[in-house]
């Protein structure tokens, strides 16, 4: 039984006075809206702020809940995946930064594409792709997304519109303006988010794609994912503006909260609207990522234990929306806790069954390098095994 | 030395006949030469004619055999010039697929620094022929990023070296998306552009950038050398689902040939015969192709009868034509205007001897240009890249 209501804070547990609650509560798919405050403000750069009052529904404010649950949990497993040596290379975990992914998918379709760096599980997950291609692909099983091929960095989804997952630092941010580019040519009244770290703000290609994206009006959106470090460099160390939303100069900013699943919601919404109008605008969010880099980064060296503590107690995004669930009485506690514990197991079952996967055969090898593969001869690197003469 | 050869005898024979039996060459020395008679040569891409052909011992004056109408049967052809040809071939892809937009500096409202998109602009439109700011890298990338989405962009480098600075998407994400992506992915790019050495452009403005890119998993290269190539190879280079980059070279684009009324394709994989013959087989493409007739010439008044293949692939190689070739004349020299070390004529070294040691009697003779950045003085550009004299002296030399 939700309560529509308007919730001045979020951080205020305003719990309804009079209620006689019934002795079963199912926990609420009611899809009337609410609408609730972001904690912060956005901070513009050239354009208007949205406005701070999200609108949302008991649905989806359960489904967010739901999801950014599950990339956690999946973000988990990795890790203890990757120290049982099942995941092997890079691997770079999103936990912290769930409200990012969930948030832009509330606000968008799967006609919007999508492109993203090598941080690029969740954003996968979020896209519509299912745990057992992820944890397939992760342990380079045949069943894997990218057929075992491509790892961690190379996770694909192309009928959500999800380009990727690309492991050179800002390469992707051309190829999204040039999606952007393909979106407008085709007339398709769609935009793409190209995403990007606070790191790879400084590549010199960001600054020539947001040239040619602005000059030629491309319906393209750059979110900089700021979550402070660039592997073990602090923003104040290595941009002398750390000010990602306002470096566009003439294109249009804005500052998200990231830890907030509405407020990025929101800010897309915006964004998308601005962008098949006007072209091109940077979203900046600011959010955090609890682990390191990578698995080979304790995360420590560059930071203290305490920050990464407190950001997990103030500006969880999962606690956050928790709060808010309970605070307008969409679920109770112990259906939040059911609910984990269901996400827990299916992330285990998608574990184990992913573990069961075959490895791709040496055929493989030499598929997919071409298209139709026209009439080569492909040898291994002995080039006496493994030759494969392509039709 | 440096001169476009005009109208060259740019034989694009496809024809074959029948040969002198080579038992007869296991030695050839100019006497035991057979006599042969001035030969026809038919071309059309089937055509079998059974001339017997015997080799006279005075000087031929048709050494190079010139082409004879390609469309014979079917009507006139018309003659135009190889840039013209490039841009006939785009404009026709284009009218055919609106999936084709071309992008790259100075492409649209200027014509494109050597004519080949001119035009373009006017009758498609600045979505379809984009003029881009300098950046090569992000252009570059743009292109992929729209080739993800199914158009088929034609991106031009106003100078091949210039796409040095899109390397890293022409290697990370041009060849290699549609294998880390599982095959989801398609990227039916044409990279091309003009490069090589000529016009005393200087070291940064004539590079040979086949020799880097080489080894990019997943790209197919090609290099036209005639107008007529030049067309169909970038008509099949637009329509290849896989991506493509097409060498030009800067010297070759005011090449006079006629070509066929009709539309017509090259095969992006295959080899072409310039020249049939028996003693020695050398391989060339692009400029060099000039070069190494302008040799033969010497060559057959000297007795020879070098066979001259124009690879055109340049990933992967046709090896299937080279090694015929090969088993035939059993002697092998490549003509390349890439450097010395890791060039194309290296890798073709090494794949020639790998499949084919049996069949040689000399081991493979590489020509490449010098290992040395290109000076901008006429004489000494002239001697970084190889000379037709030189190329006599090597088949005299392999020939022993």
């Amino acid at each position: 039984m939700a309560l529509s209501r308007l919730c001045s804070r979020s951080n205020g547990f305003l719990k309804p006075a009079t209620i006689a609650l019934p002795i079963h509560r199912y926990v609420s798919t009611n899809t009337s809206p609410i609408t609730i405050e972001t904690a912060k403000d956005f901070t513009p750069h050239l354009c208007e702020a949205p406005s701070r009052a999200v609108e949302t529904s008991s649905e989806e404010m359960l489904s967010f809940f739901r999801d950014m649950a599950r990339m956690r949990r999946m973000e988990i497993a990795a890790d203890s995946l990757y120290k049982a040596k099942l995941i092997r290379g890079f691997c770079h975990l999103y936990d912290g930064q769930e409200a990012l992914a969930v948030g832009m998918e509330a606000a968008i379709t799967k006609k919007d594409a999508i492109i993203t760096s090598y941080r690029d599980h969740c954003t996968f997950l979020g896209r519509g792709g299912e745990l057992v291609d992820a944890f397939s692909e992760l342990m380079g099983r045949k069943t894997g997304c990218s057929n075992g091929k491509g790892g961690s960095m190379h996770f694909y989804k192309k009928d959500a519109s999800f380009y990727g997952g690309h492991g050179i630092v800002g390469a992707q941010i051309p190829l999204g303006c040039g999606i952007a580019f393909a979106q407008k040519y085709s007339k398709e009244e769609a935009v793409t988010f190209t995403m990007y770290g606070d790191g790879a703000a400084n590549q010199g290609q960001l600054f020539e794609a947001l040239n040619i994206a602005a000059l030629w009006d491309l319906p393209a959106i750059l979110v900089c994912e700021n979550n402070r470090y660039g592997m073990g460099t602090a923003t104040w160390r290595s941009a002398k503006s750390p000010a990602y939303f306002k470096r566009g100069d003439y294109v249009p900013g804005l500052m998200v909260d990231g830890m907030d699943a509405l407020a990025v919601k929101q800010a897309c919404k915006f964004a998308k609207e601005h962008a098949l109008k006007n072209g091109p605008i940077i979203l900046e969010m600011d959010t955090y990522r609890y682990h390191g880099h990578s698995m080979s980064d304790p995360g420590s060296t560059y930071r203290t234990r305490d920050e990464v503590s407190e950001m997990r107690q103030i500006r969880d995004p999962i606690e956050r929306v928790r709060k808010l669930l309970l605070s307008h009485d969409i679920a109770t506690e112990k259906e939040l806790k059911d609910m984990e514990k269901e996400i827990r197991k299916e992330v285990d079952d998608a574990v184990a069954k992913a573990k069961e996967s075959p490895v791709p055969d040496s055929s493989e090898l030499f598929t997919n390098i071409y298209v139709k593969d026209c009439g080569l001869v492909s040898y291994g690197a002995d080039r006496k095994e493994v030759k494969v003469t392509l039709p | 030395m440096s001169a476009i050869i005009h109208g060259a005898g740019a034989a694009t024979t496809l024809s074959t006949f029948k040969s002198i039996d080579s038992k007869k060459l296991v030695a050839p020395s100019r006497t035991n030469l057979p006599v042969r008679s001035k030969r026809f040569i038919v071309a059309g891409s089937d055509s079998s004619n059974g001339l017997s052909v015997r080799q006279s011992q005075k000087l031929i004056p048709n050494a190079v055999a010139t082409k004879a109408d390609t469309s014979a049967t079917t009507g006139t052809g018309h003659e135009l010039l190889l840039f013209e040809a490039l841009q006939e071939g785009l404009e026709e892809e284009m009218d055919r697929d609106p999936h084709v937009c071309v992008m790259g500096e100075d492409v649209g409202h200027y014509g494109g620094s050597y004519k080949v998109t001119k035009g373009l602009a006017d009758k498609f439109g600045d979505l379809r022929v984009l003029d881009t700011p300098i950046c090569e890298n992000a252009f570059t990338g743009m292109g992929i990023g729209a080739a993800m989405t199914g158009l088929r962009p034609v991106i031009e480098g106003m100078n091949m070296g210039f796409l040095l600075l899109a390397f890293n998407q022409i290697s990370n994400n041009c060849g290699m998306l549609h294998y880390t992506s599982g095959g989801q992915f398609t990227i039916p790019v044409v990279i091309r552009g003009p490069g090589g050495v000529g016009r005393q452009l200087g070291a940064e403005h004539s590079q040979r950038l086949e020799s880097y890119f080489q080894s990019i998993p997943g790209i197919q290269m090609v290099a036209c050398s005639t107008p007529y190539n030049a067309k169909g190879l970038m008509k099949a280079a637009i329509r290849s689902e896989n991506p493509v980059i097409l060498f030009e070279h800067v010297l070759l684009y005011n090449l006079k040939e006629k070509i066929p009324d009709e539309e017509y394709i090259c095969n992006l994989e295959e080899a072409e015969m310039v020249r049939p013959g028996e003693h020695i087989t050398i391989l060339t493409y692009s400029r060099m192709r000039y070069h190494v007739m302008q040799a033969a010439k010497t060559l057959v008044n000297k007795g020879y009868d070098p066979e001259v293949i124009d690879i055109r692939s340049l990933k992967p190689f046709d090896l299937y034509t080279i090694g015929n070739s090969v088993k035939k004349t059993h002697r092998v020299l490549i003509v390349e205007e890439c450097m010395r070390t890791g060039g194309i004529g290296a890798s073709l070294t090494a794949a020639i001897n790998e499949n084919f040691h049996d069949y040689l009697d000399a081991p493979v003779m590489c020509l490449s240009s010098q290992d040395v950045p290109t000076p901008y003085a006429g004489t000494l550009e002239e001697w970084t890249v190889v000379q037709p004299a030189q190329i006599v002296t090597a088949v005299e030399q392999l020939c022993q």
